[in-house]
């Protein structure tokens, strides 16, 4: 990755315009030709730099207003295979394997789902508990009550 | 919440893969058999509606720099607070606060991980309360467009 690279991904992270020409507008602004941006925008997304280029859309407004950050304390010889199955729920959008910090933080798994309504946030708990069965040691759901900053990827 | 017809299908369809051609908008007229116009301004109404924050490159933090989720303890009396100077250091992207004895996670974003050590101490000598560090040992999720900026962190 080099400096134009860099200038690609603040740009294009920013958001294309809604012109019928977007990656022709955003060459001119770092004085290249579109099919230059083109072919960086492609091998940065085989090189796994750029995940996707999508519409993000807005979840809040559009009803799945309900999220929370459900933790599990799953035994580590069954964290991998566990993750795997937890990670193909449609409802689960991330779920990782962090660290636990002992003694007052047993959880080692994370898992981010999201709903409609509250009632569907606690049924696909309940669904995740069962599918975990014994492995599971003990969870909680973390609730967010407020957002004290919420700010895009800053790139130097 | 109305949504047209071809407002809900840019919304479904497109939140993995937009085209990287000359003329998306076209691209995307084509294979939904509609005009180029017609996809424009659908674009814009979910724009102008909030219900799209825009169309853009999302970015695996990790292969670029450093991103790591952290939490702390903090007293109700002292959040607002703490939370006020943890805003300060631009490398936080996130903050929630959360139901929990942990009541504050955030989500750091820098360089490398000797430029995260730095950030957390000198949050917790402004602060004085200490911060758990979470990074990310594994991920298991398939991407699936579901959007939440760089929580993962």
């Amino acid at each position: 990755m080099d400096s134009l690279d860099r200038k690609i991904i603040k740009l294009t992270q920013s958001g294309l315009p809604l012109v019928p020409e977007p990656y022709q507008w955003l060459a001119r602004q770092l004085d290249i030709s579109a099919e230059q941006l083109m072919r960086r925008l492609e091998a940065m997304k085989n090189a796994g730099i750029i995940r996707r280029i999508a519409a993000v859309p807005n979840h809040y407004k559009l009803d799945y207003r309900f999220n929370g950050m459900s933790v599990w304390d799953i035994e580590d010889a069954h964290v991998d295979r566990l993750g795997e199955h937890l990670g193909q729920l449609d409802f689960v959008s991330h779920c990782y394997q962090r660290p636990r910090h002992l003694p007052e933080w047993p959880y080692n798994f994370f898992a981010m789902v999201h709903s409609t309504e509250q009632a569907g946030v606690e049924r696909q708990i309940a669904e995740i508990a069962a599918l975990l069965g014994d492995y599971n040691r003990g969870h909680e759901i973390l609730y967010s009550t407020r957002i004290l900053k919420k700010t895009g990827l800053r790139i130097r | 919440m109305a949504l047209t017809a071809l407002e809900k299908q840019l919304l479904n369809d497109f939140q993995h893969d937009f085209p990287l051609e000359r003329r998306p908008y076209r691209a995307i007229a084509e294979r939904l058999g509609v005009s180029e116009q017609a996809v424009l301004e659908a674009m814009q109404a979910l724009h102008n509606q909030n219900l799209v924050h825009r169309i853009g490159s999302i970015i695996q933090v990790n292969k670029i720099g450093k991103s790591m989720l952290a939490a702390m303890a903090v007293p109700t009396s002292a959040l607002t607070e703490v939370a006020e100077i943890i805003n300060q250091f631009q490398e936080v992207n996130h903050n929630y606060e959360r139901e929990n004895s942990l009541n504050l996670w955030f989500v750091l974003i820098g360089e490398n991980q000797s430029h995260l050590d730095a950030v957390v101490a000198d949050i917790e000598q402004q602060t004085g309360f200490p911060v758990l560090q979470f990074p990310l040992l594994k991920d298991y999720f398939i991407d699936l467009g579901f959007e939440l900026d760089l929580s993962d962190g």
